[in-house]
């Protein structure tokens, strides 16, 4: 694991874009790896009892599996210094075996040489709509 | 019946009052729920060659923590009068001031923020701060809630 060098992070520099699965089974590893047992999470029946139209994606899931955009180009994850988004759309989840392609773009839109960080914002899709928006990612490069 | 959430609990603070230690077996677990495959993640000797102690946690692993301290914070605190059932998160923000490595053991306190009305709603916004066990801030977790319709406004148009 080689640390990316700040030298490489010019602002508009875009990353690796990134697609990934969600399905149930991933929803069901996500609440037991991290205690959020809320039903909306995993059955469909509490799911559409509070108007959702199916099991849903722990917004924090969608959050953890886009990071990887910035935790790959960082090359150590722990050099994300800081990393926040806002949930702008539920991430339905249908019971069947492809789940729901989530897609992660992000780009460089900051740097401070000072302090060997630059600043990623990173946009996550469900088809078309951003189900990630405001997302920022502060990372310390070398 | 949709009741507004009790501004005077802005401030209040809620201390854990437990531990919450992190393993490998937990990184382990975390990182494979979010299918990530970073060496770091998984093998102590990467880490090391890396400078780090031990298998380090993915950004958002102290998700985790939230959820183990859940029962002692805020989201059920009978004077705050939040409705899970009305409430969505809104956003998430992790600061974090050193890595955190298997081997850590956490301690951790809530703050609530904020509290406002965004139109027919409120925002609830609150800080977990995580220390370790020097008492020296590891990272702070910062999550806004929106509470769907109770903002004082909306009473008698909301039934």
């Amino acid at each position: 694991v080689s640390v990316r060098r700040f030298a490489d992070a010019a602002v508009g520099t875009r990353l690796p874009s990134l697609s990934f699965r969600i399905t149930r089974l991933r929803l069901v590893e996500y609440c037991g790896a991290s205690g959020d047992f809320n039903p909306i999470h995993w059955s469909q029946r509490h799911a559409t009892a509070v108007g959702l139209p199916d099991v849903i994606a722990h917004g924090l899931c969608t959050m953890g599996m886009a990071g990887r955009v910035v935790t790959d180009w960082a090359g150590d994850p722990t050099r994300v210094l800081q990393y926040a988004v806002r949930f702008s759309a539920p991430v339905p989840v249908p019971d069947d075996d492809a789940g729901t392609t989530v897609d992660v773009d992000a780009i460089v839109t900051a740097t401070d040489e000072a302090a060997r960080t630059a600043t990623v914002e990173l946009t996550g899709r469900v088809g078309e709509t951003t189900v990630l928006t405001r997302a920022v990612a502060v990372v310390r490069l070398d | 019946l949709l009741v507004p959430l009790n501004q005077d609990l802005i401030g209040r603070t809620y201390r854990c009052s437990t531990t919450y230690e992190v393993s490998r077996e937990v990184i382990r677990r975390f990182a494979i729920a979010i299918g990530d495959s970073n060496p770091l993640y998984f093998s102590r000797e990467a880490a090391r060659a890396a400078g780090h102690p031990d298998v380090v946690a993915p950004p958002t692993l102290l998700t985790a923590l939230t959820h183990r301290f859940h029962d002692e914070g805020p989201l059920v605190d009978p004077e705050l009068g939040l409705d899970y059932s009305v409430a969505v998160h809104g956003d998430q923000r992790f600061t974090h001031h050193r890595p955190v490595v298997a081997g850590d053991v956490l301690s951790a306190e809530v703050v609530i923020d904020e509290i406002r009305a965004t139109g027919r709603n409120e925002l609830l916004g609150f800080t977990t701060r995580v220390l370790d066990a020097d008492s020296a801030p590891v990272c702070d977790i910062w999550t806004s809630m929106i509470s769907r319709g109770t903002a004082p406004a909306g009473r008698g148009t909301d039934k």
